[in-house]
């Protein structure tokens, strides 16, 4: 298949019936993952054309889902677990992380766990409680999950792929207010490894640093200051654990200023590890100190105040400004 | 991964067994002897020889109107939905016996844990519709303090209520009160480990609290049977408390079954599960499509037991009720409808720095700080001229 245009979702999709396609030990599970698709329709037509036995509605309960998944695991199979928002991930929380995540270790080895954990995340839909949520660094914190969030279509298919041929579990974080955008997606060309951080834009002034859903935001924030004259790099991280900090160092090496961006608390967040690395790496680059810009150390608000707490456009060039300053 | 070799040389051998397991046992019909019953959708009268119930036309009538405001009420948030003024709604159509049968069993002191859908149980304990929608709308997580009504707020996280509902019906038995806790959930949520824990917890403890589960059979796309192979109240039984299956499209015998759960719990003699057969008639929120999924032969047979048509056909068979009193409560019906939709439209946008109210009871330096930032930060655009 040559380059085609397709939503994030559709891409996900299609990756998922590849992934279905190609090994027959893979699963996919989850709550009206079936005759649903999905609440946002992203395993749309897969048990239609590959079976009960192969897209698994299951019971409400995501502790369950999760623990079988890692029993599956165990036995042989691939599953693919969509957990249907972020903020319904805690009940199987515990399984994630005492249990899943461990395996591998405890097993000195022996053991692998090919599980992929799908979650919609991340706010800017106007929904209610518990569906807006980025607790992406609550995973990142636990070793041996990788945790990775695509921003655009083309990484959306690869990064799945790739996370699928993982023997290791990987937290698959799908930015769902970026479901409905279209990119390119080309089916042949070979991506780059999972963790890998890509430039999504290059710049000489100052670098944001971003994944998943505010990669956007970024790439908009870095056009509105092209017109004010500035070169804004752009990296879209596209994995939070591990952190590609060697693609982040070369940036920085060459603008000397670092903003990291997410939608997520900034207290604890990636940000602030990402912050700390740099630092140490890059101590005698840096032109001003590493910024961050997040969310607040708050619950996620209403739906109505969300685009005050959500990074926009003028909070990043907030940042862009003051870091120049220095 | 290691273990494929051993999945490679151990095929599944048996091809029966597979398929024996993918036929999952339907749960019983709706109807027969262990479902409580004591209004047949044709509105008739009959007697369970465990549950009876005696009601003055006043108290029937009673029902009969919280009934019709509840699904009045419903449809308005479903129309505000539609026009914009919500976020999402989840209607409650077709589930108003069930809710106003167990909310009418309630005493004042009792208390209240609900999911997201209990609007006719609010309505019972005299929370104000309008307060319900703030959270729907986006402007709240809640809306009304749980105290002045012992209504506590709508839990969205599928079954943790009820491990709240039976801790502090614990609290309760250890005041030595005698009010009883209530707890709602669905049928999908019966499946979550929180649900089986509070089954844990009441039965050991004999706390004395009402499981009330809505089986409305659908947990978004999913049937009942892809959460149980025996139905739902006979769960009880492996806990050590009683269940009992009510018809939950019948609001006499779903006040009387919740009476005497309620009743049971207050004599200190601890849990009792009410599964509350019913059904919903609209999709599951205002976000979900149930043409995906759903046959509409499936509601068209379920219209048929409609719980608020089977009371008016009794109480017009029973002379209970003149034309009258039906044309005054479509009026009362038509003002709450209107007094709802204006409160919506007047309903403000909280203010910006509400994101940092009540994060912690004892106050923070951290969120004092952020919040000095974010208000410094939109101040500088006032300053700005814009
Ligand atoms: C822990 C958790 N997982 C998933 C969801 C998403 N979700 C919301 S409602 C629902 C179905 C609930 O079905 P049921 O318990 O039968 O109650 P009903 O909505 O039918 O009244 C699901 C899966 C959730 N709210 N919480």
């Amino acid at each position: 298949m040559a380059a085609e245009k397709m939503s994030l979702a559709k891409a996900l999709n299609e990756s998922l019936r590849k992934a279905l396609e190609t090994d027959p030990k893979v699963l996919i599970m989850g709550e009206d993952v079936g005759k649903l698709g999905g609440v946002f329709r992203i395993t749309d037509g897969l048990q239609k054309d590959f079976g009960e036995d192969r897209v698994i509605d299951t019971p409400l309960a995501e502790s369950g889902i999760v623990g079988t998944a890692i029993g599956l695991a165990l036995r042989g199979y691939r599953p693919i677990v969509e957990i249907q928002f972020d903020g319904f991930v805690f009940p199987a929380y515990d399984q994630i992380v005492t249990q899943l995540a461990k395996m591998h270790a405890r097993a000195l080895g022996k053991i692998k766990m090919p599980v992929v954990i799908r979650i919609p995340y991340g706010g800017g839909i106007g929904a209610v409680e518990h569906h807006s949520e980025s607790p992406e660094a609550l995973f990142a914190h636990v070793a041996g999950l990788k945790v990775v969030s695509p921003s655009n279509a083309s990484d959306a298919y690869w990064m799945m792929q790739q996370a699928v041929q993982s023997d290791d579990p990987v937290i698959f974080f799908e930015p769902k207010r970026r479901y409905w955008d279209k990119g390119e997606l080309d089916t042949e060309s070979i991506p780059g490894p999972l963790h890998k951080a890509a430039v999504a834009r290059e710049g000489s002034d100052l670098t944001l640093a971003a994944y998943g859903p505010m990669v956007k935001v970024c790439l908009e924030a870095a056009a509105a200051a092209q017109e004010e004259g500035k070169s804004i790099e752009v990296l879209d991280l596209r994995s939070m654990s591990p952190i590609d900090f060697d693609t982040v160092q070369t940036s920085v090496e060459k603008t000397g200023r670092l903003v990291v961006v997410h939608e997520a608390p900034v207290f604890y967040g990636s940000g602030a590890e990402i912050a700390a690395r740099i630092t140490e790496r890059c101590f005698y680059h840096l032109e001003a100190p590493v910024l961050r810009v997040g969310g607040y150390h708050a619950p996620y608000p209403p739906a109505r105040l969300e685009d005050e707490y959500l990074p926009g456009l003028d909070r990043v060039l907030d940042a862009v400004d003051r870091s120049l300053a220095y | 991964m290691t273990v494929e070799s051993t999945a490679a040389r151990k095929p599944r051998r048996s091809s029966k067994r597979t398929s024996a397991a993918k036929t999952p046992a339907k749960t019983p019909e709706s109807s027969g002897p262990q479902l409580v019953q004591l209004l047949t959708p044709e509105g008739e009268r009959v007697e369970h020889p465990d549950f009876e119930i005696d009601l003055s036309a006043d108290e029937l009538r009673g029902l009969y109107r919280d009934m019709v405001l509840t699904r009045r009420f419903d449809a308005e948030a479903t129309a505000l939905q539609r026009q914009g003024e919500l976020g999402l709604w989840a209607s409650l159509l077709g589930q108003e016996a069930a809710q106003i049968g167990s909310g009418r069993a309630l005493r004042d002191d009792d208390y209240v844990f609900p999911t997201y859908r209990e609007h006719g149980v609010a309505w019972c304990r005299g929370v104000d519709p309008t307060n319900l929608l703030g959270m729907f709308r986006g402007v709240n997580h809640g809306g009304w303090d749980p105290n002045t009504n012992n209504f506590h707020l709508y839990t969205i996280v599928i079954g943790s209520q009820t491990l709240h509902a039976t801790g502090y019906a614990m609290g309760v038995a250890k005041d030595g009160a005698d009010s009883a806790v209530i707890a709602y959930f669905g049928d999908g949520a019966s499946s979550q480990g929180d649900v089986a824990e509070a089954f844990t917890f009441s039965a050991v403890y004999n706390a004395p609290v009402v499981f009330f589960c809505q089986n409305n059979q659908w947990a978004i796309s999913e049937p009942t049977e892809k959460q149980t192979r025996v139905p739902l109240y006979q769960r009880a039984q492996g806990f050590g408390f009683p269940g009992v299956r009510v018809d939950g499209n019948d609001v006499l015998a779903c006040l009387a079954v919740t009476r005497s759960a309620l009743e049971r719990a207050r004599r200190g003699e601890g849990p009792t599960l009410v599964e509350a057969f019913t059904y919903r008639m609209g999709a599951h929120t205002t976000s979900d499509d149930p043409t995906k999924y759903r046959a509409d032969e499936e509601r068209v047979a379920w219209e048929a037991k409609d719980p608020i048509l089977r009371l008016r056909t009794y109480m017009e068979k029973q002379d209970l009720a003149d034309a009258a009193y039906f044309t005054a409560l479509d009026e009362e019906s038509e003002a709450l409808g209107k007094r709802v939709r204006e409160a919506v439209r007047a309903m403000p946008d909280p203010d910006r720095l509400a994101i940092f109210d009540h994060v912690y009871a004892d106050g923070s330096p951290l969120v004092d700080e952020e919040r000095a930032q974010f208000a410094a930060y939109q101040a500088s655009f006032a300053e700005e001229g814009n």
